[in-house]
């Protein structure tokens, strides 16, 4: 059963969601022939989201990109046997012309930034696919790649570019829209594909792109070829891909069946994962349940599990919890993450996950609950953990805690509820040592002691151990320990505080806390380029009347306040 | 005698005698080419580029000369001579109309401001590719009509059809004159560009789809003279409105010879017409075919198909393109100076027609988006003359029959129509309907191939295939049965 909730505050009161199927796509079809997949983009002009925009020429909107996210997350689970993903255009000439412009200037900023960060979530994650799994993507561009488009191509491997004569690839986001491009395209120019600075300076200005052997000597395509050669070329590359690929080539894959979500009034229920929209508070209650059960024994038994498999049903609820929230819920400024259950059967799964790591699938459920945890880490919400008497941050579900902001752990047991129960406890795990690196490549134990090793030492020390709340609070991984008296009057005022400060000035300062230490392509995409962005989404000189989003397309030249800031 | 203004170059006066051309150059030009070495080294490293394409992909039949118009001046007093010219040796040369040294830009945000004599750095890449789109078309439709030669019904009409094609080349000629010399290196690779890609090539293709399409017959080549390059003549209009002085002069002085383009395309029907008429009417059956002529309906499906997909040459009914082009002073509408509005155009409206659930409905749009509509307005009502002249032709052999403009929504694959059938009268159609009758509507396989066996060629002089009425006059005063195309002897052919 599932009912809309009356009070989803989206864009045009649209409330999104992010449920859909290769049968039920508008925009891409996926197809398999053997080990190669080709995913192919034709944009129903008509299938805009919202109201009020034509998608054309291959121009996308967020249900373009939640076609795209689910496509790349099914051709992990269930076609085991891919090794190479071909990204191509279902039009002539075209293959994409980026984000939607009207629909852009159309969209409230937060909207903006949301349709950023998850499509950039999505292009991090099919870097991922070819880092972690082997299914390396190749973008043939069979027409021209622009904006969004070109960026598309960025996140994939490899970029084979039609030599027609016309087909171009650009980022004609600062030349024609006054704005960046979005979604990494600067950072990858020169991160990932090495075009030097002064080129990627006349890239990014030229709104009529490169194409041709040009694009191919500075380096922002690997391969310009007439179209008569392009599918063998396109073809050949995929194979390499396939040659040198670890995924199996006889598994069966596992279906991603719909999710079990119950929307019920201010409640959303999914197996193992429950939240509270709390809209007085402006606050959601997150609930996690720890496994109930052992693991099964053996990998076999993993995969006959399926869907149901404690770690993958916890990631795929809570994947679709944080996208619903952060797209639907926007006024809603605080997480309140609890857990619940038997931290040792939280540890048991854990085990299994590094014991079975050469399996296929126990490696994409590992990688899929490292991506959901990093949706966490960007995700504009304070999230505060508390710890409580009966709960389960161990392992991979105390990662949950560490995304927090703040720890709150109770010291000792309520009691006037049960004055027997065991004192709330926090546990160290394996998981917590490497299985789920954040964007800056560190893990969260590690970003949380950042330049403090023998404090990582001394955590990493205990591994394994029940720590009470004094022994967390001496190691560092508790913010706070009230205990009983004080519990109930220190959440509320620690929460109603915190609603009370500006949610701009506090999404800034938790990002630049989250993220310590080294810049990856990844942090620098979610912080230095979306930071920047975010800035000229809000300045005139794109958004003002006069601004250039705001007036492109309606014939109006953009008006320039000239001053440099 | 030239004037010659610091501002706009020099330029031939605008009255007294021709003003001819030197000849002694190259390349015939009236832009000061011989002053501007930078500038010459390019065009004549382009000049044997365009030689070798138009050796390869120009007119297939091998002729010795041909009765040719060609540009000397661009003076009010005459600015052609005709001659005999082997093809190649044909000189294209560069011309631009007079300057005027006052011109202002005459619409968009710069309205009122000087005319540009050089490309303003920020709308550098719109005028580029608004050039390049201009120029791609130019030597494209010789490409697709190079074979037609093989099976012309006349000396006169294979004249015509020469003609076109030298004079297309000239455009080309002219296009790549402004990116040489505007436009800089990226220019120089542009311009090179327009050689490299070829009509119908799988790898290089023209830019716009219409030029990819094969001319199979020389019904269809008139039918392309009418309509195909009517839409030329109206995107010429356009940027001979624009603010960029160059470009301006440039188009209007191709406006000229596109005129004797439109020519070939009007009277070739006419012709077509006539004489099915006169088949029609000593036979008493619709069923020319037999007697050598092209069935009435057989034209008028060939006028549905290529009004079609000329209409589909101006792009969306909407368009933030246009939009920009126009606001930018660079791209303006047709007759600009004569519109009595504002020129700016913010906040104006006009209706348009699209499909809602599968009715027309009309809806209110900002003109300044709409003017690639505003354009095929202009350009629908053009090609109602057309017609007219050529119903003329069947009232005067006492039929009742007419041709006709097929609906705007006929056979559309781009804009506000592309995603339902509508038949020629305007009904919209489901695709079960759409599939039954498009055989009646558009050429079938079965059409072109009755067409195809008519053309045989016809190379005695003063002598016409058995489809086609002879002109009333001929060319430069020169009677029908002049000898416009001249062949090597049988002996030095063999």
């Amino acid at each position: 059963m599932t009912a809309v909730a009356d009070h989803a505050v989206a864009d045009n009161g649209v409330e999104v969601s992010f449920d859909t199927s290769p049968e039920r796509y508008r925009h891409w079809r996926l197809s398999v022939d053997g080990r190669v997949a080709t995913l192919t983009l034709a944009v129903d002009p008509e299938g805009g989201l919202v109201p009020g925009y034509e998608l054309k020429m291959n121009s996308y909107d967020l249900g373009v990109d939640i076609e795209l996210y689910d496509a790349v997350q099914r051709l992990r689970f269930e076609h085991p046997q891919v090794a190479a993903v071909v990204v191509t255009g279902g039009l002539d000439r075209m293959f994409c012309a980026g984000a939607n412009i009207r629909m852009l200037a159309q969209s409230s900023h937060a909207w903006k930034v949301n349709f950023c960060k998850f499509t950039n979530e999505t292009r991090n994650g099919m870097e991922d696919a070819t880092a972690s799994s082997g299914q390396t993507y190749v973008a043939a561009l069979n027409g021209t790649a622009a904006g969004g488009g070109y960026e598309l191509a960025l996140a994939c491997d490899e970029i084979v570019l039609v030599d027609d004569g016309s087909s171009a690839v650009s980022l004609p986001e600062v030349p024609l829209l006054g704005v960046l491009p979005g979604t990494g395209g600067l950072t990858r120019v020169v991160d990932k594909r090495h075009v030097r600075r002064d080129r990627a300076d006349v890239f990014a200005t030229k709104s009529d792109g490169i194409k041709g052997r040009t694009a191919v000597e500075w380096g922002l395509v690997d391969a310009s070829v007439p179209r008569a050669r392009f599918a063998e070329e396109v073809g050949a590359r995929a194979q390499a891909a396939v040659a040198r690929s670890s995924r199996p080539q006889d598994a069966t894959g596992v279906p991603l069946t719909p999710l079990a979500r119950v929307v019920d009034g201010d409640e959303i229920r999914y197996p193992h994962v429950a939240a509270v929209l709390d809209r007085a508070g402006r606050r959601v209650e997150i609930t996690v349940q720890a496994p109930t059960q052992a693991p099964p024994a053996d990998a076999a038994g993993v995969h006959a599990l399926g869907v149901d498999y404690w770690p993958l049903a916890v990631a795929r609820a809570l994947d679709d919890l944080v996208l619903r929230l952060r797209t639907n819920e926007p006024a809603l400024g605080t997480w309140v993450l609890r857990t619940v259950g038997d931290a040792d059967l939280v540890l048991a799964h854990d085990d299994q996950l590094i014991a079975l790591a050469d399996d296929w699938f126990v490696n994409e459920v590992r990688h899929y609950l490292k991506r959901t945890f990093k949706r966490l880490d960007v995700t504009s919400r304070s999230l505060v953990a508390l710890v409580e008497p009966g709960s389960a941050f161990a392992g991979s579900l105390l990662e949950l805690a560490l995304a927090a902001d703040r720890q709150y752990m109770l010291d000792g047991v309520f009691e006037d509820v049960d004055p027997d129960a065991e004192p709330a406890v926090l546990v160290v795990g394996a998981a917590n040592a490497g299985l789920f690196p954040m964007g800056n490549g560190l893990t969260r134990l590690q970003s949380r002691f950042y330049g403090d090793d023998r404090a990582l030492a001394a955590v990493l020390a205990r591994s394994g151990e029940r720590l009470d709340a004094a022994a967390a609070a001496a190691l560092g991984l508790a913010t706070m320990t009230p205990d009983d008296i004080d519990w109930a009057d220190e959440i509320r005022i620690a929460l109603e505080e915190r609603a009370a400060l500006s949610p701009d000035a506090l999404t800034g300062m938790e990002a630049n806390h989250r993220f310590v230490g080294p810049e990856t392509i990844e942090t620098k995409i979610f912080g230095r380029l979306t930071a920047w962005q975010n800035w000229i989404f809000l300045r005139p000189n794109a958004s003002g009347p006069e601004g250039a989003l705001r007036r492109y397309g309606s014939g109006l030249r953009a008006e320039f306040d000239q001053f440099r800031v | 005698m030239t004037t010659t203004d610091d501002r706009i170059g020099s330029a031939p006066e605008p009255t007294g005698p021709v003003s001819r051309i030197d000849y002694s150059e190259r390349i015939p030009n009236n832009v000061q080419l011989s002053t501007d070495r930078r500038l010459q080294r390019a065009l004549e490293s382009w000049q044997p580029k365009f030689l070798d394409w138009w050796k390869n992909l120009g007119p297939a039949l091998p002729t010795k000369d041909v009765y040719l118009r060609t540009a000397v001046a661009v003076g009010r007093d005459g600015w052609a001579v005709y001659d005999f010219v082997p093809m190649h040796e044909y000189r294209w040369g560069i011309f631009l109309a007079e300057g005027d040294p006052d011109r202002s830009v005459n619409f968009g945000r710069h309205k009122g401001e000087k005319a540009w004599q050089t490309v303003p750095g920020e709308y550098r890449a719109e005028l580029q590719r608004l050039i390049v789109v201009q120029g791609d078309t130019e030597p494209a439709s010789v490409e697709q009509q190079r074979h037609l030669g093989a099976t012309a019904p006349s000396l006169y009409d294979l004249r015509n059809l020469f003609q076109v094609n030298v004079e297309e080349g000239r455009h080309l000629w002219a296009m790549v004159y402004l990116l040489q010399a505007h436009f800089g290196r990226e220019g120089r690779e542009e311009a090179e560009e327009l050689l490299k890609r070829n009509s119908g090539d799988f790898d290089n293709p023209r830019i716009l789809g219409a030029f990819n399409e094969d001319t199979t017959d020389w019904l269809q080549f008139f039918m392309f003279t009418y309509f195909t390059d009517r839409d030329g003549k109206y995107q010429l209009g356009t940027l001979k409105e624009s603010g960029f002085d160059p470009l301006a002069r440039t188009c209007e002085f191709m406006l000229k010879e596109e005129a004797h383009h439109m020519f070939v395309g009007t009277t070739g029907v006419q012709r077509t017409v006539e004489r099915t008429a006169q088949v029609m009417v000593e036979h008493d059956t619709e069923d020319v075919l037999p007697y050598g002529a092209i069935p009435l309906s057989t034209i008028q499906k060939y006028l549905n198909f290529q009004f079609s997909v000329s209409m589909d040459l101006f792009g969306s009914e909407l368009s933030s393109n246009a939009a920009t082009y126009y606001t930018a002073g660079i791209k303006g509408r047709w007759a600009e100076t004569r519109r009595k509005d504002d020129h700016v155009l913010l906040g104006a409206t006009r209706e348009m027609t699209k499909v809602v659930d599968g009715r027309f409905v009309t809806e209110t749009v900002p003109l300044l988006n709409a003017l690639n509509l505003d354009l095929r307005d202009e350009y629908r009502a053009d090609c109602e003359n057309g017609v007219r002249r050529w119903n003329q032709a069947l009232e005067e052999a006492g039929l009742p029959h007419r041709l006709t403009l097929p609906h705007e929504g006929f056979n559309r694959k781009v804009g506000a129509y592309s995603a339902v059938h509508v038949s020629p009268e305007g009904e919209i159609l489901d695709d079960a309907t759409w599939a039954a009758k498009v055989d009646s509507w558009l050429p079938s396989a079965q059409d072109r191939a009755d067409v195809a066996a008519l053309m045989q060629p016809t190379y005695e002089q003063g002598a016409f295939a058995g489809w086609i009425a002879p002109p009333s006059q001929g060319i430069n005063e020169m009677g029908v049965e002049f000898d416009y195309v001249r062949f090597w002897k049988q002996d030095n052919a063999s």
